[in-house]
């Protein structure tokens, strides 16, 4: 490889690390063939088997709230001494008026902050990751924190509306020294491809059915692990766990074979069966169930997607201090447990379905 | 517009931040600025911990105009562990039984919107406790 693609690594003046993280998915459920039930007779497979859905009173707000409380909680920090709260979504409350200065008010981080909410469908969340680094090891900011959460929106009827889920996950970045997990490097790769998206004011997205698949989700996926693989010096087998973003279980499996991994490196952070599609969410609870369980000198392998579209992809590797921290804060899988089903009807009022007017 | 009273109130409502008597030491919320157990002076912000129990509780079925999106829902009297009794709504009880003395803890989340174009108003909450055991 020569200088100038190895120029392609984006890798920090300072060493940087998760030093906090904190998963949320809301507890009301949906079983897919309860969404059969109701547009195709339950004929037909379904592509997961049940996705979560928020409650009347949440949306991308309260759960990046939690989410973020869970992650200062292991971080144990001063919340004043974050410099940055960023929340990427895609169903951010307001049109205008960030969501990410509630959260920060929510939290103890303001006044003395940056707060923004950022966009890029799916990997909006992996997108404030990436910059978050950049803050951090750049020395600007000791710590800043990333949001990567959804409430996702799927037509009713539509084959989104299976898998449109929600949750999500923060991150609290800080000095690779206090970190939890190391970032070896990381990798950003974007084309403009239109296979997924949502004009103002449409209050569902359109999408390419099966051009979401190989120019889309596979080209992007695929060539972000390649290359970060390629600029960390990595082969398939160094990673003890991978986590791809999960539009459906299917994708991300075929994903990493295509890549060389085993089903037992890919499965600790594939939630997609179980909480759906959480979008800009997805890839970073993925993380977060990964930290739940990983073990010191582990290395991770992360790569998001977002339709439009592109990928963010990280090298990280566990550390040391990563078992004693992260049972202060409930893990992934106690929020998946916390459930409670509904049927079609009470997910068309949850979710604002019924016209009252 | 109540937009100023939303944006005065916020500390209180996302987070629960409250005051501490110097005085007396008496825990105080909502914050008043005066002690209610000695009527001294008390300004020193305190924030409490979020946790509690059921003090009290009723199942609100025909609710005021403002709420009624989230209709039909559970007010209740939420004694705090650091003293003060609290009036909230509860939330994602789910299929748990409530009981007077259920632990319960604190969570932010949307109390209502004014309507279509008005602002979402965003406060606290209490849940049956995530993590029982801790």
């Amino acid at each position: 490889m020569n200088a100038s693609q190895q120029d392609r690594l984006l890798k920090p003046m300072e060493e940087v690390g998760i030093v906090g993280y904190g998963a949320y998915i809301p507890r009301y459920r949906l079983p897919a063939k309860e969404v059969s039930r109701i547009w195709t007779d339950g004929e037909g497979g379904v592509p997961i088997v049940e996705k979560a859905v928020p409650g009347l009173d949440e949306d991308v707000i309260t759960m990046s709230i939690e989410a973020a409380r869970n992650a200062l909680a292991r971080a144990a920090i001063d919340p004043s001494e974050i410099r940055a709260v960023w929340v990427g979504s895609e169903s951010h409350p307001y049109a205008v008026k960030p969501s990410s200065t509630v959260v920060a008010e929510a939290i103890g981080a303001t006044p003395h902050t940056q707060a923004a909410d950022w966009e890029f469908a799916c990997k909006a969340g992996t997108e404030a990751l990436q910059a978050a680094i950049g803050l951090v090891g750049s020395g600007m900011a000791r710590y800043a924190m990333a949001i990567g959460m959804d409430t996702a929106q799927g037509r009713p009827g539509d084959a989104l509306e299976y898998t449109t889920g929600a949750g999500g996950a923060a991150i609290i970045l800080g000095p690779a020294k206090e970190s939890m997990a190391r970032f070896e490097g990381s990798y950003s790769y974007a084309t403009d491809t239109p296979d997924f998206w949502r004009r103002s004011n449409e209050t569902y997205p359109e999408h390419g059915e099966r051009f979401t698949g190989e120019p889309a989700y596979f080209e992007h996926i695929l060539t972000a692990a390649r290359e970060i693989m390629k600029l960390t010096d990595t082969q398939s087998e160094d990673f003890a766990h991978v986590v791809f973003h999960q539009p459906n279980a299917k994708f991300p499996m075929r994903a990493g074979r295509m890549l060389g991994f085993k089903d037992e490196q890919i499965k600790t952070g594939l939630l997609v069966s179980l909480i759906g599609n959480t979008y800009a969410g997805s890839p970073m609870i993925g993380l977060s169930a990964v930290l739940d369980k990983g073990q010191p000198g582990d290395r991770v392998l992360l790569v998001s997607y977002g339709s439009g579209a592109g990928s963010d992809a990280f090298v990280l590797s566990l550390t040391d201090r990563l078992p004693a921290l992260r049972d202060r804060a409930p893990r992934t899988q106690e929020y998946i447990d916390r459930r409670t089903e509904i049927d079609y009807a009470t997910y068309a009022r949850y979710r604002g379905k019924l016209a009252l007017k | 517009m109540e937009v100023s009273r939303h944006w005065r109130l916020k500390k209180q409502r996302y987070a629960l931040e409250g005051e501490v008597c110097p005085h007396c030491h008496a825990k105080i919320f909502p914050p008043r600025d005066v002690c209610p157990d000695c009527g001294l002076d008390a300004r020193t912000l305190y924030q409490f911990s979020g946790r509690g129990e059921v003090y009290s509780f009723a199942k609100v079925q025909d609710a005021p105009e403002a709420h009624s999106e989230q209709s039909p829902y559970t007010v209740a009297l939420i004694r705090l562990e650091e003293g003060p009794l609290v009036t909230a709504q509860l939330t994602d009880i789910g299929d748990q039984p409530l009981e007077v003395g259920s632990p319960v803890e604190m969570v932010t989340r949307k109390l209502r919107s004014d309507g279509e174009r008005g602002m979402l108003v965003y406060g606290y909450k209490f849940r049956p406790l995530l993590r029982p055991s801790i």
